[in-house]
């Protein structure tokens, strides 16, 4: 293993994790609700009376976010290295995948792990294995 | 009602500037982090260590209560059984995760940002998760 110290970005990666948490806090003590991203956006696919509008309210908050910081500095840079063919691919398997096992890095590796849910830190550290193998096997066996 | 979008939208916001500030919407950034292998940018391990420095109070004070600030109930999992579901979808979503950098919230973000590919992302994002319901419906339980 080599780190690449130029890429190392502590303090605003800590920086960024705080107001993570800050709005997982928000929405649990506030709404009573666990900030997962796909099971917010999964529940809009199946609605129910009355459990619609803070789901759609809290996507808009997270897509206007850019709009927000722009409004005050440029916004860091969004490479996306990944071409259109695989983005589908990519896409389809964290929809399915996430509903399916309840939760993504939000649900489970934020508000999970910080519940001390030992569902949640098996999955956590499912996903963050099966993604170091990905991009292993994507980088360095295939040759990305 | 209208309390209760308005947080959400105050969250959602909030959430959305922690994943750019944090790193986490860029998926070169993300791939940096989940390739050890490569020149490995541990950067991302600390995006987890401050949100559940902040989230850990959060849900320990929440766990405690009935109702939220709110006064809505609070709804907090209660499952602490392993089963093949969950290993499964945790492991599927690693690999969709691995393969283009997206996890769902930083591709929002970055569709907010007006990324023509996160938009591509989030279509079929919605589509996996649409798959999924359809596929539930259908089952008798």
């Amino acid at each position: 293993m080599m780190i690449d110290w130029t890429a190392f970005t502590p303090w605003s990666a800590l920086a960024g994790g705080v107001l993570i948490g800050l709005a997982a806090a928000l929405l649990v003590l506030l709404n009573g609700r666990i900030a997962g991203i796909s099971g917010i956006v999964g529940g809009l696919l199946a609605p129910k009376r009355g459990d619609v509008g803070w789901r759609l309210a809290f996507v808009a908050g997270l897509v206007l976010a850019p709009a927000l910081w722009m409004a005050v500095a440029a916004l860091p840079p969004i490479r996306i290295e990944a071409g259109y063919p695989l983005l589908i691919v990519a896409g389809l398997v964290v929809g399915f995948s996430t509903r399916y096992g309840t939760g993504c890095t939000s649900g489970h590796g934020v508000c999970g792990i910080s519940r001390l849910s030992p569902r949640s830190i098996v999955a956590t550290l499912a996903f963050m294995a099966a993604g170091f193998v990905t991009v292993f096997v994507a980088r360095h066996l295939m040759g990305g | 009602m209208v309390k209760l979008s308005f947080s959400a939208w105050i969250v959602g916001l909030l959430f959305g500037l922690g994943l750019l500030v944090s790193g986490m919407a860029n998926p070169e950034k993300v791939l940096g982090f989940l390739d050890l292998a490569g020149a490995w940018d541990p950067s991302l391990a600390l995006v987890m260590v401050g949100a559940i420095a902040v989230g850990f109070f959060a849900f320990r004070r929440a766990a405690g209560q009935e109702r939220s600030f709110l006064n809505e109930p609070m709804q907090l999992p209660t499952r602490r059984d392993l089963d093949r579901r969950l290993l499964l979808g945790g492991l599927g979503f690693g690999v969709g995760w691995g393969l283009a950098g997206f996890c769902p919230g930083p591709a929002l973000v970055a569709l907010g940002a007006g990324e023509l590919k996160a938009l591509v992302f989030v279509l079929a994002m919605l589509a996996g998760m649409g798959i999924f319901e359809l596929l539930e419906r259908r089952k008798p339980s």
